[in-house]
């Protein structure tokens, strides 16, 4: 089962590595993490996606807390919570695709952030479904290079979860 | 006592002469571990920590120059498990720093709060691969508690001070702090910071009121409990506390390896040790009990054997600091997170008016009588005839100390044979590596022992392989005039793993017969200790006599049965009451 892990960790040297440690240290995959400083430029937020067994992720939630750099951690595994992911898409453009693809980013409320003579580099933000429907539909045209974010979470309502 | 530390002005004196106190970054170090109540180091010498030794001699700190750094740390740990104290160890960087991992990693896997300085390369040239540079930090994260690399010198008193308190807070364990050469050597204005805040670190220290009232429903209804000694009974100081509900409540005790000294074995409820090489009446109890009460214990796979079998009629309760810890090999009903002794007082205040004085006693009689019938059916036995048996030893051993001595062991069959054969009778008195088995963790770790408790008999009860891995600290011993008793149990064998092959791999004793070894007797004399051997059964009790009343460090060689295996055994992955008998 998809876990998205949202930890609110103390912004120091080291802190990233202790944390990825308890998850190899198990064997355990990351399958994406991004990482940013909060309105409080000491405090780093961490949101981390991985995968497993209920038991197994309880387990790994106890060892987080139990480090001393982590403030907090929220499951947000079944919580009614907002999530974005982030994608650049470098797509080949020809005079016979440019306008399909120009409506496609349209529809997908994407942005052409940057216009060369063969290629535009796409913007396009949403969950991971949406960024991968995108991604199947600019691959006809040839796709060149995808850089995608890790997911970013958040609770809905005014209901604050550290 | 020599009053050298360096003249701290007062706050206010300071303030009044508008003048700030400089100090170099080693003296910050180690007015801030006097402060901290430190006065004994034990370590080893070199370039990266010399600016440190050459302020040392100026403070009230007692130095035990080591001869191999795993001791060092070996021995910061023995203090700190006999003493409740924080053991610290100091060394220089690269071979120095890597030289410890073993001795941390045994501390992290008991618990044991110790603090590890290790010199580190200038600020400037970390990431360059310079001379004698190892990222430390980086090699002992996953086997310590925490750790820090000092880049600044103004971060310094307060992460010394944040080392020593997360070593002993909460679950304790080691603490690691790496500092730089150029650290040690510039100045900044000291100030002792009187407050640690840590954001993310706050360790549960009361029980939960509403869990412990349902405990406590529990254990005034079952009939067949068992209460079940773990580390963090002693590691928390609350044996007595424990010792109170087992009598007051009439509940037989077990311990695990670690809990050994929580409860004392000369009283009729101990059941002794359970696990792989447990008693029958310790194994038996736990697999037909309906209440276990688990305080401070983890549930090791040693322990538990086959984990679907485990206390598998009983509804079980679990005491621990550590939230990790529960749930994570045994299915737990009633968890509690707390402090042992915190919580056990809160339970005791709650079973006291709940039981009206009834002392819930009425129902056990029937438990104890089977019990009592296991002891006597099955008691720890060995047959003692021509050649010396290594249990005798062990046994004549606990009876000449009266189970007193503060008993260290190495690891294999000596470790285990001392687990069953000494009976212990107060907490803090056996340090053995139980998590990680670490063979020569006993000598170094007496020597830590020895030197918290000058006036206490310290035994290590060692194997004839265990005691050749630290055995340069024969050296250390004498130098500091300690008057340690080894006790090798000479079996001329690697002799749990030999046990393992004649058992369950056709007797081939690959590689684990140890044809040459040292004569003992003339090592201990070229390191200027005593040595004595003993060869037949009737040479035992003298030759322990003798090394008792010998005021130095002795060797005892006791030239024992070669092949003698430990029972009971739980084949690993069996269920702990399938026990090989004899
Ligand atoms: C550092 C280390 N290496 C290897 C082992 C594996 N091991 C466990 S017990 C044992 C044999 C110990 O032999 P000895 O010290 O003579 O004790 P005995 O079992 O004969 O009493 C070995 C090799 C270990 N526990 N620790
Ligand atoms: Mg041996």
């Amino acid at each position: 089962m998809q876990h998205t892990l949202s930890i609110l960790v103390e912004n120091k040297p080291g802190v990233l590595s202790r944390i990825a440690g308890l998850f190899s240290g198990r064997g355990f995959n990351i399958e994406s993490l991004s990482v940013a400083e909060t309105l409080d430029a000491t405090i780093s937020r961490m949101t981390i996606v991985t995968r497993g067994n209920d038991q197994i992720l309880e387990q790994i939630i106890k060892q987080l807390n139990k480090l001393v750099n982590v403030i907090k951690v929220i499951d947000f595994v079944n919580g009614d919570f907002v999530n974005r992911e982030m994608a650049l898409i470098k797509v080949t453009v020809a005079d016979e695709n440019r306008s399909e693809l120009l409506n496609i980013v349209d529809i997908f409320r994407g942005k052409v952030v940057d216009v060369g003579p063969d290629a535009y580099v796409v913007e396009v933000t949403g969950d991971g479904g949406k960024l991968d429907a995108i991604i199947n539909l600019c691959k006809p045209m040839g796709i060149k290079e995808v850089a995608r974010t890790g997911k970013v979470a958040m609770m809905r309502g005014t209901k604050q979860k550290g | 006592m020599k009053q050298f530390c360096v003249n701290i002005e007062s706050k206010a004196q300071r303030y009044e002469r508008g003048k700030s106190l400089r100090l170099k970054g080693s003296q910050i170090l180690l007015e801030t571990l006097v402060k901290e109540g430190v006065d004994v180091i034990f370590g080893y010498p070199g370039g990266a920590v010399i600016d440190i030794y050459h302020e040392l001699p100026n403070y009230p700190i007692r130095h035990v120059l080591v001869r191999h750094e795993q001791a060092a740390v070996h021995a910061a740990d023995g203090y700190a498990r006999s003493s409740g104290r924080i053991g610290v160890a100091l060394v220089t960087s690269g071979p120095g720093a890597t030289n410890t991992v073993t001795g941390i990693a045994t501390a992290y896997m008991d618990s044991i709060p110790i603090v590890i300085l290790t010199g580190q390369v200038p600020t400037m040239l970390i990431g360059n691969d310079a001379f004698q540079e190892a990222d430390i930090v980086g090699i002992t994260r996953p086997c310590t508690k925490h750790n820090y690399l000092v880049k600044d010198i103004v971060e310094l008193a307060q992460v010394i001070r944040e080392a020593f308190y997360i070593a002993r807070t909460g679950r304790p364990g080691p603490v690691l702090i790496d500092l730089p050469k150029d650290v040690m050597n510039s100045f900044c204005e000291y100030d002792f910071p009187e407050t640690i805040h840590l954001r993310g670190y706050n360790p549960t220290v009361k029980g939960h009121v509403g869990q412990i009232k349902r405990a406590v429903t529990e254990i005034l209804n079952a009939e067949k409990p068992v209460l079940l000694g773990g580390g963090g009974v002693i590691s928390s100081n609350g044996a007595e506390e424990f010792r109170f509900i087992a009598q007051k409540f009439k509940i037989p005790v077990a311990t695990t390896l670690m809990g050994l000294g929580s409860f004392s074995e000369n009283d009729d409820l101990s059941l002794g040790m359970l696990g792989m090489h447990g008693t029958y009446p310790a194994n038996m109890s736990i697999t037909n009990c309906d209440l276990l009460i688990s305080v401070g214990a983890r549930f090791d796979d040693r322990v538990t054997g086959k984990l679907d079998e485990f206390a598998s009629l009983a509804k079980i309760i679990h005491i621990d600091i550590d939230p990790t810890s529960i749930s994570k090999n045994v299915k737990v009903d009633i968890p509690i997170v707390g402090d042992v002794k915190t919580t056990l007082k809160q339970m005791t205040e709650i079973l006291k008016k709940e039981d009206k004085g009834k002392e819930g006693k009425k129902k056990r009689k029937e438990w104890l009588d089977q019990i009592a019938e296991w002891k006597i059916t099955y008691p720890l036995s060995y047959v003692q005839k021509n050649v010396i048996k290594p249990q005798f030893v062990v046994e004549k051993i606990s009876e000449l100390t009266k189970g007193e001595a503060i008993v260290t062991t190495e690891v294999g069959q000596n470790q285990m044979w001392t687990a069953q054969y000494y009976k212990f009778t107060r907490p803090r008195t056996l340090l053995t590596s139980g998590g990680l088995g670490t063979m020569g963790y006993g000598f170094p770790a007496a020597i830590g022992a020895q030197i918290a408790f000058p006036d206490r008999l310290v035994i290590d009860i060692a194997g004839d392989g265990s005691i050749q891995m630290n055995i340069q600290e024969m050296a250390t011993a004498v130098q500091h005039g300690l008057p340690i008793k080894i006790a090798i149990l000479n079996n001329g064998y690697l002799g749990m793993v030999r046990q393992w092959q004649e058992l369950f791999y056709d007797r081939r004793y690959s590689q684990t017969h140890m044809n040459t070894a040292p004569d003992f007797i003339k090592l201990a004399e070229a390191y200027g200790a005593v040595g004595l051997r003993a060869v037949k059964p009737d040479e035992v009790v003298p030759l322990i006599q003798k090394a008792l009343s010998t005021p130095r460090l002795v060797i005892m060689d006791f030239v024992v049965e070669p092949e003698e295996c430990v029972y009971p055994m739980v084949p690993s992955g069996s269920p702990i009451n399938k026990m090989l008998l004899v």
